[in-house]
């Protein structure tokens, strides 16, 4: 029997369905009536559309329709009604709304046919005529006009306030280091594209099958867009190929999904292509200017991080990028800022730690160049400015094991063999280099519901509105209530994805293990609570007085945890109460007066060596080290997993990833990954993931900070580090390609 | 993707004939590249003839002592073939360097020799483009231009081509059989791919109808001292940035022939005997290494991404012609 116990290594409960291809994903749900729709992207990035001609496309036999401005009914006119629950400040995009055209690839047409080949071919035929007007895509031509951004992003926090006087403490300071760091705009790729699949039910309600992080945003969405009841939209998502932030908003092909089935009242499909997946949203184009300045031991005296990251002219997308800043080292002299700058492209999402990824990749090259001015180990540097506190709230952390991450991941590496010097480490004709940075990410908890049912069998139901994008979801919710309720992992269902489910927050933030996981253990606290005292009925009962807390779930029973009789069978218990199952419903809420009086992070150390072969540029990962300290760990199988997929997204920022931008055209060329580089497996070295012991009573009952997020911060930091220190060359423009070493 | 009709073809004087008689025809075998191009509607042909039944599938020694594969013969079994791997491992290293065994698997010999360019513009049909759509402007000069031509560009296109095979087959100066509508004949690999000038449109001097059916290669295959270098952004599946092919026969510690194929930098795979005349007869030093690598790029002109390549190119070839004095590629 496998118990279900958390902490212990378990295959995920989904796996077999996923690699024998019965998971079902957005794309793939079907119906009888069901027609293909192929979406028309602008071929410009701003201006008008004159004409659309779509006469040659409408002739061809199995072409149903095809919807442009001018044919789409009048919608929701608010832009509120079009403001998903995650969206930035600003007007969204309303879809074949207008004849204006405001990024490259924006959909200007739906072609809706009998199967998706046709569609595509018809897509082909609509011609468009447009009247292009100058546009923009050239971050340092906006830089200075930098603005900070419209209010209304969930989850931003604007930069603190200074503290002490940091341009002063950096001109008096001894060693100073001052740079700009970049990285281009960034498409998260996620093995499935974006998709919806709009079942029109027979009494004209609405099934949607969406590819999305957040079954409820995307419901919310079309109801509101569309005028529709809540109960006339049920949105089903039991699988998501990977989201990495690009499912938290509602893409445009939900919209033309359900505009088409509402028009022609049949069910419909819109998949995007891969290239297409490059006309939605992005981790931005981002400029950073760090200044450090420090006492000659390496003391932090001043510490000075700007940034600017691209937004779209309608909508105000922005991340925390610099606070992070203010929370890592100790130091009394800061000033951080941040604002967005308008280009003529589509809006920016959420990418995997966004924000983290984009404010350490700086701030700790940054470090490291303060190690090298000193002459100091850069690992040796950072336990100096260890922050014990976070002085910009002026609160405790509610746990903070990073001093273990550095000791166990620097011992695992073997840093101490590490020659300071740059070009110090050579083999044969490669040079060698070990570079280190740290990660870190913020651990938070939404609140979220839950329900179980518990039948007479031994089979435990759980289900909440979650969502699985990857990480584990379907496999640690089950190992929480398997343990709960003493079964095995085999007895528990765990059911997601659906808004007919309690609702849960949207999948994101690292923060579904901390806050759907909190649920599950509510709603099995509950189902304890009540067989509890169903088994206080039981004739000679020996629970009678008892709590809880005296008692255990295990083996399919319940016992005394001070006695040694024998458990009491769930289903004695439930039969001896007539009931053939038992139902019950909760709800987890942060508790929010003990969680604001900490903060409550997430940290990494990564510990990275690289070899470079100077004579063609070429960078090879040869081993990294991540150690972790991410609260407990519920599943290490799926925690490791989490985290390797982190690295590997690490590296391929670090050396390979670059949406590519004709400024010329205003358009991402390289729109294929064919030509947007990620990492192959032969980019790929071991990694070695450790999880340091991290206690935390505070971030939410089951002590987890969440672990998608974690892994890839610091890693291109880490990886531009160790390129240094093979080197000397210091590389402040992500990607490093070969032509920046050569 | 365009409706087409769809032929299967028996022989090949079947194959050519069907070919002829409809102009927009195209012949298909693995597809790994064709069916691509249809989905983006760069390629739309009227009919599909598909050869993949065509008796071109052997491997054959010629009586010259040279080395005939058929078209079909796939990517996978030329790479593997124990006559290729020991007579001609330049060929075997300068295949598996490409693609993914999954490609190489369906990617046969011919298709290979006509692959098409991965110029972000040629793949993009709502982009202007010489080589997809003649006339309308080539927006790679002035805009993303890191993967493209440094040596043969015209101002009409600066495409590369993008196969690692070829540059192999360049090298090694083997021979491309083809039957077209005029009968059979035999095109040295060098006069086989064409340099862009006003027709880029064109990749190769095959004529309408005309059918791959074989590459010979000579009996010289550099087996003890070749090398294929395959710079690129990434370890594997990516195209290369710039690549070098080396052959050299070593009499008494003196190159005695040699030859050399750039990749990544042209229109077709770039060989200059002149580069290679500079090797002959010479003891092997880096000195003469560098200097044949400046020659090579002596009319280099970069488009401001690809700068880069030239200098890439002097120490790619520096470091090809090493490794193929020593023997080979390091393990």
């Amino acid at each position: 029997m496998t118990t279900g116990k958390t902490g212990e290594p378990h295959d995920r409960v989904d796996g077999r369905a996923k690699v024998t291809g019965q998971a079902r994903y957005a794309g793939e749900f079907t119906a009888p009536d069901l027609v293909h729709g192929f979406v028309v992207g602008s071929a410009i990035a701003r201006g008008k559309i004159v004409r659309i001609d779509a006469a040659e496309a409408l002739a061809l036999p199995g072409v149903l329709q095809v919807y442009t401005h001018e044919n789409t009914p009048r919608l929701a006119w608010r832009d509120r009604s079009w403001r998903d629950m995650v969206a930035p400040g600003g007007s969204p995009l309303r879809p074949l709304h207008d004849a204006e055209i405001r990024f490259s690839g924006q959909p200007v047409a739906l072609v809706i046919a009998e199967s998706f080949e046709l569609a595509r071919e018809a897509a082909g035929l609509v011609k468009v005529d447009y009247e292009a007007a100058p546009h923009e895509t050239r971050l340092a031509e906006v830089e200075s006009e930098a603005h900070e951004p419209a209010r209304g992003k969930k989850g931003y926090t604007p930069p603190p306030k200074p503290r002490g006087r940091a341009d002063e403490a950096l001109a008096a300071a001894p060693v100073r280091v001052e740079a700009t760091y970049e990285h281009p705009p960034l498409h998260h790729n996620p093995m499935e594209p974006h998709a919806t699949t709009v079942i029109v039910e027979a009494d004209g309600s609405l099934t949607i099958h969406d590819k999305t992080q957040g079954v409820s945003n995307s419901r919310d969405y079309v109801c509101k867009v569309f005028g529709l009841a809540s109960d006339q939209v049920r949105v089903v998502t039991p699988f998501v190929g990977g989201g990495f932030g690009s499912g938290l908003r509602p893409q445009y092909q939900l919209f033309l999904a359900v505009l088409a089935a509402r028009e022609l009242r049949r069910s419909v499909r819109v998949v995007l292509s891969r290239q297409q997946m490059f006309t939605i949203g992005y981790r931005p184009w981002t400029r950073q200017r760090v200044a450090l300045g420090a006492e000659r031991d390496g003391r932090l005296c001043a510490l000075i991080h700007e940034a600017v990251g691209n937004t779209s002219r309608f909508e105000d997308y922005c991340e925390n990028v610099v606070p992070w800043s203010g929370v890592l080292y100790e130091c009394p002299n800061t000033r951080l800022e941040y604002g967005v700058a308008a280009l003529d492209l589509y809006t920016p999402i959420d990418a995997r730690a966004p924000g983290a990824v984009t404010g350490l990749w700086a701030l700790e090259s940054a470090i490291d160049e303060l190690a090298d001015a000193l002459d100091i180990d850069p690992l040796a540097l950072r336990l100096k400015n260890y922050a014990e506190e976070d002085q910009d709230h002026r609160r405790p952390f509610s746990s903070k094991a990073l001093r273990d991450c550095y000791r166990e991941g620097a011992a695992r590496f073997g840093w101490h063999r590490r020659t300071l010097a740059a070009r110090s480490m050579r083999e044969g004709a490669l040079q060698i280099g070990w570079g280190m940075a740290t990660g870190i990410w913020e651990a938070q908890q939404a609140p979220s519901q839950a329900k179980a049912l518990l039948t007479v069998d031994g089979r435990l139901h759980v289900a909440s509105a979650s969502g699985e994008i990857g990480p584990g979801t379907y496999t640690i919710m089950s190992q929480i209530a398997a343990e709960q309720l003493g079964l095995p992992l085999a007895a528990v269902r765990f059911e997601l994805g659906d808004t007919a489910l309690p609702p849960a927050m949207i999948q994101g933030g690292s923060a579904t293990a901390s806050s759907v996981g909190s649920a599950v253990l509510a709603v099995c606290r509950a189902l304890q609570h009540t067989l509890l005292k169903l088994a206080q009925a039981l004739p000679d009962s020996p629970f009678g007085g008892r709590t809880l807390a005296d008692v255990e779930f295990v083996d399919r029973g319940l016992r005394l945890r001070s006695g040694v009789a024998p458990a009491v069978p769930l289903a004695a218990i439930m039969r001896h109460a007539g009931l053939g199952s038992i139902a019950e419903q909760a709800t987890a809420i942060p508790d929010l007066a003990r969680q604001s009086r900490y903060t409550s992070n997430a940290h990494s150390a990564v510990f990275v060596e690289v070899a470079v072969d100077e004579a063609l540029g070429t960078v090879t990962v040869r081993r990294v080290v991540s150690a972790v300290a991410g609260g407990r760990i519920l599943n290490p199988k799926t925690a490791r997993s989490q985290i390797l997929g982190g690295v590997v997204w690490g590296i391929g920022m670090a050396l390979e990833e670059h949406s590519m931008l004709d400024h010329g055209l205003g358009r991402f060329v390289n729109h294929n990954l064919g030509e947007y580089h990620v990492p192959v497996h032969a980019d790929v070295p071991a990694i070695d993931v450790v999880f340091v012991e991290e206690r935390d009573d505070v971030v939410n009952p089951l002590g987890v900070k969440g672990l998608g997020e974690i892994g890839i911060v610091g890693v291109a930091a880490a990886i531009a580090n160790a390129v240094f220190h093979a080197t000397g060359r210091r590389i402040r423009e992500l990607p490093i390609t070969l032509d920046k070493l050569l | 993707m365009n409706r087409f009709g769809y032929t299967r073809a028996s022989d090949v004087g079947e194959a050519v004939h069907a070919a002829a008689n409809g102009d927009a025809a195209q012949f298909i075998a693995g597809g790994t590249n064709l069916v691509d191009l249809m989905k983006e509607r760069i390629a739309a042909p009227s009919r599909l003839i598909d050869i993949t039944r065509l008796p071109l599938r052997a491997v054959k020694s010629l009586p010259d002592g040279g080395l005939e594969i058929g078209a079909l013969v796939s990517n996978s079994e030329v790479a593997s073939h124990p006559e290729v791997v020991s007579r001609y491992p330049l060929l075997s290293q300068a295949i598996l360097a490409g693609a993914s065994p999954q490609l190489r698997n369906m990617a046969s010999t011919g298709g290979n020799l006509l692959q098409r360019t991965r110029c972000y513009y040629f793949y993009d049909a709502a982009l202007p483009c010489n080589k997809r759509a003649p006339g309308s402007g080539c927006p790679a000069r002035d805009g993303v231009n890191r993967i493209h031509a440094i040596l043969g560009a015209s101002e009409h296109c600066i495409a590369v081509h993008p196969s690692d095979m070829c540059v192999a087959l360049a090298a090694l100066a083997a021979t491309v059989h083809v039957t077209g509508p005029a009968g059979a004949r035999a095109i040295e690999f060098a006069e086989f791919h064409r340099l862009p000038g006003d027709a880029p449109e064109r990749d190769t001097t095959l004529q309408p109808g005309e059918l791959v059916t074989a590459v010979a290669l000579p009996r010289e295959g550099f087996a003890a001292h070749s090398t294929y270098l395959k710079v690129r952004d990434r370890h594997s599946y990516a195209f290369a940035l710039v690549s070098v092919a080396v052959g050299l026969r070593m009499v008494d510690g003196t190159i005695g022939e040699a030859r050399l194929a750039l990749g990544g930098v042209a229109h077709k795979p770039w060989r200059d005997p002149t580069a290679e005349a500079l090797l002959r007869g010479q003891k092997p030093d880096d000195a003469l290494f560098a200097a044949v690598g400046e020659h090579l790029v002596r009319d280099a002109r970069g488009c401001g991404h690809n700068d880069f390549k030239i200098a890439l190119v002097r120490r790619a070839v520096v470091r090809a012609l090493q490794q193929a004095v020593a023997g080979g590629p390091r393990a």
